[in-house]
């Protein structure tokens, strides 16, 4: 035990270590911070997953195109673990994603970003941006048929800025065409690149928590003064601070192992995100689709006017960088109660009501065809031959029924025809058939004369006189 | 105060020598400073050039252009539209199958071929060719366009890109081409 003492006092007296972790968990806070203020350290927690359970995936990931979709299928179903261990990595990034989110939404509502904590929001701005980019790098390691497309995608919104955008386009795919260079270089920034920054940030941003004190929660009436906050903090820090460990850092601890825990159920349960088929460019029956926390931006690309589309792609990541950076910048005093920001409520509800549309949208997809359709059984259709019978046929050949729903069967693109018959006469829906409309080929030159006065037949059938007339 | 050996052995230094002195060890301070931060850069530089040309090669590296063969005349079937795929020129060698490229070939007349890339030209995702509608559709945000390439629908700025297609002795060849960037 003597020996044991001596050794530490030995190390203390070489390295300090004593002094730093007095210095550092040691460091005075306010008294009342709460469950609000856990996140920060829960995303470092999901950080931290990130990176034990990235390193073991490299040591069996290969980053080559010809090879890494072989490795994936062995670490999913043959490799100690691996299922495990894949679906804990893909739960990590979505608790990050997730995770982040409350914690800026949080530090905006109570305006911990006023002085003297700019750099504080503007490094943890850089970190959002950067954990967003790890999202999209990690979903296209996924070598798979998504990723493969996700990156001519990622590359045809590169190529919309202007003047150097078809370099930039050229730089992500590492060449003309997806090919040999492309996973490798995502590989690299998936893995040494971004998480070299992520770590400078932290360490950044982790300095300026014990440089500048944690932020005290907002009280009404008691607004930002830069000439007297940092005397009236230090004072209030004697008068009633504690210290970080433990007296607040016990709910990070309890945060974040509940975080642990629950990502690994979830990889336990639902295991790894499902491989879709393999990155074959000869396979055009291919569906890309973002990982769920892109899915809005996916929705916005769809919903956006094709005119404005291209501004949007270049002007939309502009703007939110730009959000990002302000606050500080035009805010840095005054009230910080969300109470007395009432621009600031708003602002907030906006954005995740946005996004939060935007994302349900994208689930749904409605602008898709729905390649899945199947044709129309008979007791939709009331006939089993004659006009109204091959109209329907035609309805599913023709792809009509990929964009329009008849009684809950087809897509969502163009309007639902259960009873279209209500709306439009026979010629009205000849002439929109024929010409075409707005998101709808003009299917003149495709149909025969017979075949368009079938499909007209069914339609003309598509009407709620009709159901009651085939009930009764 | 500073002890140099010099001030030592000098018992009482004249004022104007003090002042030149102080005056070389600012000079001195800040040559050094400046030869320093030279230093770094230079030293940057030597790392950092072959770093970024290695990174922005690709975008140099100009693959040659090739004529593919992909299949003889008589394999396509006159009016219909058909996939095909071809090797990339210069692909490397752990490419695997990315080295390949699909595309949509039409036989338009008995010696005519159209090929399109099978790339949407909103944001590439790929396009499928829906035989009895006779339309390509996409699959991400509905594009949708004719037989001839044209724009029929959604959100595409412009029509299917098309590659130089030629009849050879009796075989179709495509001319590779870089993927098409709207």
């Amino acid at each position: 035990m003597r020996i044991l003492l001596q050794l530490w006092s030995w190390f203390d007296d070489r390295t300090g270590a004593s002094a730093v972790w007095k210095a550092t968990a040691g460091h005075l806070v306010p008294r009342n911070t709460g469950w609000w203020y856990v996140f920060g350290s829960a995303t470092l927690v999901a950080f931290i997953v990130q990176v034990a359970t990235g390193i073991a995936l490299a040591t069996i990931y290969v980053p080559s195109t010809a090879n890494a979709y072989s490795t994936l299928q062995f670490i999913s179903t043959q490799a100690k673990w691996g299922h495990l261990l894949r679906g804990l990595h893909y739960f990590g990034a979505s608790a990050m994603i997730l995770l982040v989110g409350i914690h800026v939404t949080r530090t905006y509502l109570m305006a911990a970003y006023k002085y003297p904590r700019e750099m504080s929001w503007l490094s943890g701005s850089a970190l959002l941006l950067l954990i967003v980019g790890m999202g999209f790098t990690g979903q296209l390691l996924r070598w798979d048929q998504v990723a493969f497309w996700s990156v001519y995608i990622a590359a045809e919104q590169a190529g919309r800025v202007p003047f150097i955008g078809k370099t930039l386009a050229h730089f992500i795919l590492a060449g003309n065409t997806v090919g040999g260079a492309t996973l490798s270089r995502f590989f690299a920034f998936h893995v040494f690149f971004i998480p070299m920054l992520i770590f400078g940030f932290i360490g950044i941003h982790l300095y300026l928590v014990l440089r500048n004190g944690i932020s005290e929660p907002p009280k009404k009436g008691r607004p930002v003064d830069p000439r007297t906050y940092r005397a009236w903090y230090e004072d209030m820090l004697k008068r009633e601070g504690h210290s970080f460990w433990p007296n607040a850092a016990w709910r990070d601890v309890v945060f974040g192992v509940a975080v642990i825990v629950v990502l690994v159920a979830l990889a336990w349960v639902v295991g790894a995100p499902h491989l879709s088929k393999p990155p074959d460019p000869t396979i055009l029956q291919a569906e890309p689709r973002p990982d769920w926390y892109l899915l809005w931006y996916f929705a916005l690309l769809a919903l956006t006017p094709p005119k404005l589309e291209s501004y949007v792609m270049i002007l939309a990541p502009l703007f939110f960088v730009l959000f990002l950076i302000l606050p500080p910048l035009v805010a840095n005093k005054g009230e910080r109660s969300a109470w007395r920001r009432p621009w600031a409520i708003g602002l907030v509800v906006t954005c995740w009501m946005m996004i939060g549309t935007l994302w349900i949208e994208g689930k749904r997809a409605p602008w898709s065809p729905d390649f899945s359709a199947v044709s129309l059984p008979a007791e939709i259709v009331h006939a089993s031959s004659g006009p109204i019978y091959e109209g329907a046929q035609l309805f599913h050949a023709k792809g009509c029924e990929y964009c329009h729903t008849v009684s809950g069967f087809g897509g969502h693109r163009g309007p639902d025809l259960t009873y279209v018959r209500d709306r439009l006469s026979s010629d009205q829906m000849t002439i929109l058939i024929v010409n075409g409309g707005v998101n709808m080929p003009a299917f003149g030159g495709l149909l025969k004369s017979e075949e368009l006065a079938n499909l007209i037949a069914f339609l003309d059938s598509r009407s709620r006189t009709e159901a009651k007339n085939e009930q009764h | 105060m500073n002890m140099s050996p010099d001030s030592m052995r000098a018992k009482k230094p004249q004022e104007p020598v003090r002042q030149e002195r102080a005056r070389d060890k600012e000079w001195d301070r800040r040559f050094f400073n400046k030869l320093s931060l030279a230093l770094v850069g230079f030293a940057s530089v030597l790392v950092g050039v072959p770093v970024i040309g290695f990174l922005v090669d690709p975008l140099f590296r100009a693959s040659p252009r090739l004529w593919r063969q992909v299949g003889a005349v008589d394999d396509f079937k006159l009016g219909d539209i058909a996939e095909v795929s071809f090797d990339d020129t210069s692909a490397l060698p752990w490419a695997g199958l990315t080295s390949k490229t699909a595309a949509w070939l039409y036989r338009r007349g008995e010696q005519e071929f159209v090929a399109y890339s099978a790339n949407c030209s909103h944001l590439g995702c790929p396009v499928r060719w829906e035989a009895d509608a006779q339309l390509f559709m996409c699959p991400c945000h509905g594009g949708v366009y004719y037989k001839n390439g044209n724009v029929a629908a959604g959100p595409p700025p412009r029509g299917l890109t098309k590659y130089p297609v030629r009849v050879q002795n009796g075989q179709v060849e495509i001319l590779t081409s870089p993927a098409p960037i709207t």
